[in-house]
């Protein structure tokens, strides 16, 4: 192989590049860019349709069977465990309450990359996206 | 040769580092996306709690003596379409639908007749889904995006659709509009509470299964202020639908099909 020192000592510096953020992370503790959540404020928004910890980890499966729920099976009522019943829409429950998708919704899936496609069709009611 | 594939493979590779590199400026740039601001009242307080009903058997009277289509009111529909943001591109091609005017002719196609009588000749006629008894739309649809509800209802599931328009073709009615491209900037106002579409899916009327949940009857028979519209329930011999129907002759759109259309119209 031509040039082999070169290319090696090129490898090693790509490498190092590609994992820098992991390397700046472990020198300094945290990363870098972290999701900034603004969580609901006011009286009456204080209770989730579950608790926090659930909704962080399985707020997507709780959508999708709400979303069954309401279409296929025309049932609209979610009954919480506090006894609470709460109206299984994501336009008026969820964004009742967070009701800023940009600084909640947004914040995570962006720092995760991953994009749902609910705001396709469904209507954040304080903001209109125009393509 | 080695010089020129070289130049390429360097090319090649730092164009790929720049298409990937975007993604992440994207990401880590503010969403700069252009917002406008809408009403940040949702007036609606009232939990939906009425279930789907098996007993029930929803349908529609429209009766032709009472109705200002002809000339020139537009109620109904206007109401309809910014309830569910149903686009209004502009263009018959492209066209999203859920409640339309059609000539009588066209729309009774099989009942015309030689010397009709005057009034109803040249009569436009509203057309809605007929929320078919036996939907051939449901028949054909290959993910079950649209079926028939237990009262009746023939629905749509928009999460479904894979936007295949066999329902399209199979509707003898036109009921199905196809969304061609993205209907969002074709809404003069959304309605916040109700979805809209994306490209590539079929929508059409679903009798207002978001207000019957609420105990309100469809958006249309509300708008309507000379009551030419009338919901009710076939299977309750006391409705309101089956009084009209056993006091007046009631016509149906194409009912040779063997379709069995739920919208009834009086002439």
């Amino acid at each position: 192989m031509y040039d082999s020192g070169k290319i090696l000592i090129g490898i090693i510096i790509f490498i190092i590049l590609v994992t820098s953020p992991i390397w700046y992370d472990l020198a300094f503790g945290n990363p870098t860019i972290k999701p900034k959540l603004v969580l609901p404020t006011g009286e009456d928004q204080k209770e989730c349709v579950m608790p926090t910890e659930y909704m962080r980890h399985n707020h997507m499966e709780l959508l999708n069977v709400w979303r069954d729920d309401v279409v296929r099976n025309g049932d609209r009522i979610f009954a919480a465990a506090s006894g609470k019943n709460f109206e299984m829409s994501l336009t008026k429950t969820c964004i009742g309450c967070h009701s800023n998708k940009a600084e909640f919704c947004d914040q995570c899936h962006n720092y995760l990359g991953v994009s749902p496609y609910c705001w396709e069709c469904h209507v954040d009611p304080k903001t209109v996206e125009i393509k | 040769m080695d010089k020129k594939r070289r130049k390429f493979l360097k090319l090649a590779g730092l164009a790929a580092l720049g298409v990937s590199a975007g993604k992440y400026i994207d990401i880590i740039a503010k969403d700069t996306a252009h917002k406008i601001p809408l009403a940040d009242s949702l007036s609606n307080t009232k939990l939906p709690t009425v279930k789907v009903n098996p007993k029930n058997r929803w349908a529609m009277v429209v009766d032709l003596n009472k109705c200002l289509v002809d000339e020139g009111c537009t109620k109904c529909i206007n109401a309809c379409h910014k309830t569910h943001n149903v686009p209004d591109i502009g263009n018959p091609k492209d066209e999203i639908k859920w409640i339309w005017k059609e000539s009588y002719e066209n729309a009774f196609i099989d009942q015309e007749n030689y010397f009709m009588k005057e009034s109803l000749e040249d009569k436009k006629v509203p057309i809605f889904c007929n929320h078919c008894d036996n939907p051939p739309c449901v028949r054909v649809c290959p993910t079950q995006a649209t079926w028939k509800r237990e009262d009746g209802i023939v629905m749509m599931d928009w999460h479904r659709c894979i936007g295949c328009r066999y329902c399209v073709a199979a509707c003898p009615y036109g009921s199905r509009s196809f969304n061609w491209k993205d209907p969002r900037p074709f809404i003069k106002e959304i309605t916040p509470e109700f979805p809209t579409r994306t490209k590539g899916v079929v929508e059409k009327c679903t009798f207002c299964d978001e207000r019957l949940a609420e105990g309100l009857e469809p958006a249309c028979v509300e708008a309507c202020t000379t009551k030419a519209l009338v919901f009710g329930n076939l299977n309750d011999p006391n409705s309101n639908v089956r009084e009209l129907l056993k006091e007046n002759y009631s016509i149906r759109r194409k009912p040779g099909l063997g379709t069995n259309p739920e919208v009834f119209y009086l002439v």
